[in-house]
């Protein structure tokens, strides 16, 4: 049976719906990914999801319990990450693990080694007795997670775990998931960032404007909607002008038909996308088009959702 | 991984409230201690000698010196104008700036458990507070009855007919803008005009009907009559129980709106 399962899921603020039925399982051991923009419906979802906002419509299953009646208990087997940090800034990093803790009603001689471990897992040992207010964003982040693994969840819920974070920051925090995936911990997350979606999900789904638009593993995912390889081509001139040139090298007679050479072409203001699965041999023929610069790389969840929304996931 | 339901209670948030406090609790304690010393000093004595050398102790003051009338009404002014102050950043805190009560909602505990969690440790604030008080008064000589003990306690109760309902007013705004304006227009008046300073039959009769209704003129009496152990009777219960009932619909407002703000 699944962990988490969600049917016509829907929830409406009045008039503004921000989750619009949508439907999704999560299986044990796997990380669960929500990708899309901002106001797509994640982080409502998640709020249903933990327990802490009531579905307004549709049925949700989490641990095969109904939220609506068992919310404390199955809060009790799920481990929080939100996506505004609220730690205690007054009190020490082990202190917020000791207090969280007791929420749980964890016995302190349970506590206490179990804090020492988990310091040690998200590296702030040496920080133990020092105040939250003067650490860094990563640290506060890395913090929030070992305070979410307190009470040994059977899902961790994390909602845009790296956003505001510097690069290398970014990268602690996800070896530290990836590290708990391995671990057979179940994840759940929600993210606006494309790289962090391949990064850690197994499986996501792509939601906008409070829908599903799509679901499966990354790599399904752009086999799916996406071509091999992508030619991006920047231009000085105009976009537009350069795009009709684009279209008309797919008409002409050396690029034989069209469907050979590109799939799709996507205009963005300061660029051009071609899909494509013979990006080398398209890169040969520009030669007859004006422009700036080309590189070829290779499909990601951003044309994806590109393909499936007309939009780009980061304004 | 299996583990037995946690089961969620007041108790836990409770225990978060005092993990914090005794993080400032001397700092807390001596200002507890500051105040009264200072109102005492300049009001009851300093105020009190000319107030005692016009009226002659006695007649309007219930045959009490200044001082001993002054200062168990204090006592009360005080438990509510801490309490407001507990029930009005701090709040908005736990849900906004701190998001205190976020945290704690993702856990098991439920919302009655964080609404009552911050109650009960106001009220221990205040009872804690109210006895630095006791302590104070007792040192400038005004505390005449052993029934005064009692006195701290009905403070409390003072202070928390007024931090239930402003919790619930707090849960509702989305900034601080009217807390100042709160203080200020509603909280002050009461404190001017409620029978700390003054008896208020002094005031035109539509003041001292409207100054019947404030809690903080039962606390007042309530606590006059035990640190002078005078005036013990049957109006005392009325008193605790008009308290009581303010507590009790500003507890069930206040689970209303925290709900909501909880959870929406």
């Amino acid at each position: 049976m699944s962990l988490i399962a969600a049917w016509g899921l829907t929830k409406q603020f009045g008039d503004f719906t921000a989750v619009d039925g949508i439907d999704f399982e999560v299986e044990r051991g796997e990380v669960f990914g929500f990708l899309g923009p901002n106001g797509a419906g994640k982080s409502s979802t998640m709020r249903m999801i933990g327990c802490v906002s009531d579905p307004t419509g549709g049925a949700l299953r989490i641990l095969g319990m109904d939220p609506a009646r068992e919310g404390t208990k199955i809060r009790s087997h799920l481990g929080v990450v939100p996506q505004q940090d609220n730690l205690d800034e007054e009190l020490s990093v082990a202190e917020n693990l000791y207090v969280y803790g007791r929420y749980f009603d964890l016995p302190r001689a349970v506590l206490r080694p179990r804090i020492a471990e988990l310091l040690e897992f998200v590296q702030l040992s040496e920080r133990a007795n020092d105040h939250v207010e003067p650490l860094s964003g990563g640290m506060k982040r890395r913090l929030t997670i070992a305070r979410a693994l307190i009470s040994e969840p059977e899902v961790l819920l994390l909602d845009e775990p790296t956003t505001g974070l510097d690069p290398q920051a970014r990268h602690v925090v996800w070896e530290r998931l990836w590290t708990l995936k391995r671990q057979g911990v179940t994840q759940v997350l929600t993210t606006h960032y494309m790289d962090e979606a391949e990064q850690l999900c197994d499986r996501l789904v792509v939601m906008d404007r409070g829908k599903i638009v799509a679901e499966g593993s990354p790599r399904q995912l752009i086999e799916r909607y996406s071509t091999r390889e992508v030619v991006e081509v920047r231009t000085h001139g105009q976009v537009t002008v350069m795009a009709e040139a684009l279209r008309r090298l797919g008409e002409s007679p050396e690029a034989q038909a069209r469907e050979e050479l590109y799939e799709r072409v996507e205009e963005l203001p300061d660029r051009v996308l071609l899909y494509t699965d013979q990006g080398e041999r398209l890169v040969a023929l520009l030669g007859e088009v004006e422009h700036e610069s080309v590189l070829v790389r290779r499909s990601t969840l951003e044309d994806v959702f590109l393909h499936l929304t007309g939009r780009s996931l980061v304004d | 991984m299996a583990r037995a339901a946690v089961v969620p209670s007041t108790r836990l948030a409770v225990e978060y409230w005092l993990l914090t406090y005794r993080r400032n609790w001397k700092g807390s304690i001596l200002t507890s201690f500051l105040s009264p010393v200072l109102f005492l000093a300049a009001m009851g004595l300093g105020l009190g000698s000319l107030v005692d050398a016009e009226v002659g102790s006695g007649r309007d003051l219930g045959g009490l010196d200044y001082l001993d009338f002054l200062a168990p009404g204090l006592l009360a002014g005080n438990a509510m104008m801490l309490a407001v102050n507990e029930s009005t950043y701090p709040v908005l805190g736990g849900f906004k700036w701190y998001r205190t009560y976020m945290a704690m909602a993702a856990s098991p505990l439920r919302g009655r458990d964080i609404l009552l969690g911050h109650f009960t440790y106001m009220a221990f604030r205040v009872t804690l507070a109210s006895f630095v008080f006791l302590g104070v008064m007792a040192a400038f000589g005004s505390v005449s009855s052993p029934l005064a003990v009692l006195a701290p306690f009905c403070a409390a109760l003072c202070g928390m007919a007024f931090a239930t309902p402003t919790a619930a007013f707090v849960a509702t705004r989305i900034n601080a803008d009217n807390f100042s304006t709160y203080t200020r227009f509603v909280i002050m008046p009461m404190f001017l005009f409620s029978g700390i300073f003054y008896p208020v039959s002094q005031l035109p009769i539509v003041l001292e009907q409207l100054a019947w209704l404030t809690p903080v003129w039962h606390g007042v009496r309530l606590c006059r009559a035990l640190s002078t152990g005078s005036g013990m009777n049957w109006e005392l219960a009325g008193h605790l129980a008009y308290l009581v009932a303010l507590i009790l619909a500003g507890t069930l407002i206040a689970s209303r709106t925290f709900t909501k703000r909880l959870y929406e």
